[in-house]
């Protein structure tokens, strides 16, 4: 494993040396700063293949070089930002893509977190809904001592 | 009694999805990911071929099964994988296929001058566009492509012998398999 880790950490290291030592990795030169806006918002949804915890507007990795090169000559053919992502997932895979698509795959990712708030919401509301009743239903005979124990006992976990 | 046992079932449910997060994790490379190629046809390409003047395509490398080997003289972890990589092409098994990837040639002949080439066929893509194609993002990585062409397997980082043994020799047809 740290092997591994180091092995990543030197290709890591080498491709940026690469990356300083060679002159076609200047940055892409806009035609105007529309063109510019798009294709930051455009590459900054996108993920790094190569470092992979920075998007590719910020990458220094050679392969993000060459991915926003690849997306701006795209985006100049006219290609739309879904059929430039199309284009990356086709060859990188789901991955590149910072936000996930909604489809089987990803519905638990996506509506996970809120079927766990439905789930707890109804089970509080379960809950207190049963208790207020409870007491409700109790309170004029509350002195009984057997009563108030299954009152507490239910309340003590 | 549900009552009493519910923290308890609570506390499994959460350590084993803990415990299958620690199962998924111990992938060899957790960063590798997987191709999309897998399964598909291998990308349409014609790139010069680095030994002699002529471009390199689909059509040269079609009919016989070959792995795919990206390096780069400028590539650490591929003169670390050069011993692996030159030993599992002197077996014959099946043709090793190079691709020099964002190199200057003089400087990739130098290096295989240096440290020998194993490679049947070298093809040279000087400007990384058409690793793209590929899904190449780095060197080394490693493809196996079947006799018709379809990308069976793909591989980041250094060959090991052990990754061969383990995982590209069983896909490799049984009649080649037995030099």
């Amino acid at each position: 494993m740290k092997r591994i880790a180091f092995a990543l950490l030197l290709s890591c290291a080498s491709s940026l040396a690469f990356a300083m030592q060679s002159q076609a990795d200047a940055p892409v030169a806009f035609q105007n700063a529309a063109e510019e806006a798009h294709f930051h918002a455009l590459t900054s949804t996108l993920r790094c293949v190569m470092c992979q915890n920075e998007s590719l507007a910020d990458s220094q990795a050679p392969i993000a070089h060459d991915l926003r090169r690849e997306i701006l000559e795209l985006m100049r053919q006219g290609k739309s930002d879904a059929q430039i992502r199309d284009f990356l997932v086709a060859r990188y895979g789901e991955f590149v893509l910072y936000k996930p698509r909604i489809e089987p795959a990803t519905w638990l990712l996506w509506f996970g977190p809120l079927a766990l708030f439905v789930v707890g919401g109804v089970s509080v509301a379960f809950i207190v809904h049963r208790r207020a009743r409870r007491l409700h239903a109790e309170a004029p005979a509350s002195e009984s001592p057997a009563e108030s124990s299954s009152i507490e006992s239910s309340e003590d976990w | 009694m549900l009552r009493r046992l519910l923290p308890l079932i609570v506390f499994l449910a959460l350590g084993a999805l803990l415990f299958a997060g620690i199962q998924l994790s111990r992938h060899e490379n957790p960063q590798a990911l997987p191709s999309p190629l897998i399964g598909k046809p291998a990308p349409a390409f014609a790139l010069p071929n680095l030994l002699a003047s002529n471009k390199l395509r689909n059509a040269d490398l079609a009919g016989a099964p070959y792995v795919l080997n990206v390096w780069g003289s400028w590539c650490v972890n591929c003169q670390e994988e050069h011993a692996v990589v030159s030993a599992f092409a002197a077996r014959g098994i099946v043709k090793v296929v190079g691709y020099n990837l964002k190199d200057d040639p003089a400087d990739a002949k130098r290096w295989l001058a240096q440290f020998g080439n194993p490679y049947a066929l070298i093809m040279a893509d000087n400007d990384g566009r058409a690793a793209i194609d590929w899904g190449i993002y780095g060197a080394p990585e490693t493809y196996f492509v079947d006799a018709h062409g379809i990308v069976r397997w793909k591989f980041i980082g250094p060959l090991t012998d052990d990754i061969i043994d383990r995982q590209l020799l069983p896909l490799l047809p049984a009649k080649q398999a037995t030099p």
